[in-house]
């Protein structure tokens, strides 16, 4: 039994062996030789296998068709905005056509061409994201700006910055979360945040006699992260803070924010 | 006689029983039109062989960023009109919907009552600089397209635009709305000109009361898609 096994081996070994030095030669070859222009063209070029492309002139549903392509031309796709796409036909002329008539295309050896629409799939597993939000921020006005980065469905990190606006005082707040969401597939997906950070307070000279401080802070919240449509989502969400202020007792302070986000 | 009458009824019935596979197999018949097994017609059968290719998304250029400067007039309640400036960025998130963040500064005049009592000053003349900043989601609510004499089509959009952010103004940050509409003119399919009017709303209390003042301006601008 075993003799059988130490003659596959060398030979497998030997197949290993080819195959790298094919791949090596491969590259070594590629990295030679320019690019073929040809194969980035391939890659640009699409052929319409419905009976017809219709080409509008302004990247929008209501923009007039102004030419048509015939099935089996040719369109190369010059760029992209949002779910339009700028194309020029053999021809020369150039259109915007919607996602949905290019996802009936094909490549050239008639292979089929990914035109992926963002959906809830990409709302779930999209690395990705950055938002606004606004809110109270105990009593105070705060917007925010935050990014975050998925390190899978469920675990995310984010960076936030915010502008705290009140009465008696204003500031910046700059914070760094982790985020975990328990049900990520979820259309309505709550989550879990936990983080720390420091914030930046200046007293309103006018109403109150105080030095501007620099706290260290540490929160912990919870939220909703709500797929809207496409790109979009709405996210809502409480946060409780502390602030551990050099005074003797340090200062809790609860947030409130609703916002809009979009995932990349 | 009985015998030869059940080896007959025998040779009927497996004669019409030679339709059921078991039988056919079990006595030889039919061996003909048996199906063959599938590897024998590969014509007739997808080949397993050939791996579906998951083609991506091609390598386009994505244009969804635009970013561009602007001036005008701003008008600042109680402290007159002067030049504005200011830079924007823009992410466009569907044909219809964008996010916007722009920063801007303009400069405060001298309020009625700081010219008419003379030499009184309320702020001072470093406090008179505004800067703002603003977060804002806009809305192409009129897509259309404008015709320059016979030749030459231009795309268009109105937009409606709103948002969030703060001004720096008399001394203090300020927690501010801005609202207005805009109106983006194609140059190319890359290249932009904006006409806009937006109104920033804040609290001030210098003059005495506390008010929301009414911040107007309108301003034009280029912006570049990339």
């Amino acid at each position: 039994m075993s003799e059988p096994s130490t003659t596959i081996i060398p030979s497998t070994l030997q197949q290993i062996k080819a195959l790298v030095a094919t791949c090596l030669c491969a590259v070594a070859l590629q990295s030679f030789l320019p690019v073929p222009a040809q194969a980035e063209d391939e890659l640009r070029s699409v052929v319409v296998a419905d009976p017809y492309l219709e080409m509008r002139t302004g990247p929008g549903r209501g923009y007039p068709i102004f030419h048509v392509v015939d099935r089996g031309e040719s369109v190369q796709i010059v760029m992209q905005r949002t779910n339009w796409y700028l194309v020029r036909s053999e021809r020369g002329k150039e259109g915007w056509v919607e996602r949905a008539q290019m996802e009936k295309t094909l490549q050239p050896d008639g292979q089929q061409v990914s035109f992926a629409a963002a959906n809830i799939e990409d709302f779930t597993n999209a690395r990705w994201e950055t938002g606004v939000l606004a809110g109270d921020f105990g009593g105070a006005n705060i917007v925010s700006l935050y990014g975050s980065y998925s390190l899978n469905p469920n675990v995310a990190v984010e960076f936030w910055g915010s502008q705290i606006l009140g009465n008696f005082s204003n500031g910046w707040m700059a914070s760094f979360n982790v985020v975990h969401e328990a049900f990520p597939e979820w259309r309505v997906s709550p989550f879990f945040t936990l983080g720390a950070g420091a914030i930046y307070t200046k007293p309103k000279s006018t109403i109150i006699e105080g030095d501007d401080r620099t706290d260290q802070i540490g929160h912990v919240g919870a939220g909703f992260r709500v797929y809207a449509a496409r790109r979009f989502l709405l996210r809502a969400e409480y946060k409780s803070y502390v602030v551990f202020t050099s005074r003797d007792e340090n200062e809790e302070v609860e947030e409130w924010k609703v916002g809009f986000a979009f995932f990349f | 006689m009985e015998s030869r009458f059940r080896v007959l009824f025998l040779i009927v019935a497996m004669i019409s029983l030679s339709g059921c596979a078991a039988t056919k197999n079990l006595f030889g018949f039919g061996n003909e039109e048996a199906p063959p097994p599938a590897a024998e017609e590969p014509g007739q059968v997808i080949d397993p062989e050939v791996a579906r290719r998951e083609i991506k998304e091609p390598a386009i250029d994505r244009e969804d960023f635009e970013v561009g400067a602007y001036a005008g007039i701003m008008s600042i309640e109680d402290f007159g009109s002067n030049v504005s400036y200011g830079l924007r960025i823009a992410y466009h998130i569907t044909e219809g919907f964008f996010m916007e963040a722009s920063v801007g500064q303009t400069d405060g005049g001298l309020t009625s009552f700081e010219v008419l009592s003379g030499g009184a000053r309320l702020i001072t003349d470093s406090e008179r600089t505004l800067t703002y900043y603003n977060l804002n989601v806009g809305y192409n609510i009129l897509p259309g397209e404008v015709f320059f004499g016979e030749g030459r089509a231009y795309n268009t959009n109105l937009y409606l635009i709103a948002g969030l952010g703060s001004t720096t103004f008399a001394g203090d940050d300020r927690f501010t709305v801005n609202l207005g509409a805009g109106y983006r003119f194609l140059l190319t399919d890359s290249v932009a000109l904006h006409l806009d009017f937006r109104d920033h709303l804040f609290d001030i209390d210098v003059l005495g009361e506390e008010k929301t003042a009414h911040n107007l301006e309108g301003h034009l601008g280029v912006t570049v898609f990339f």
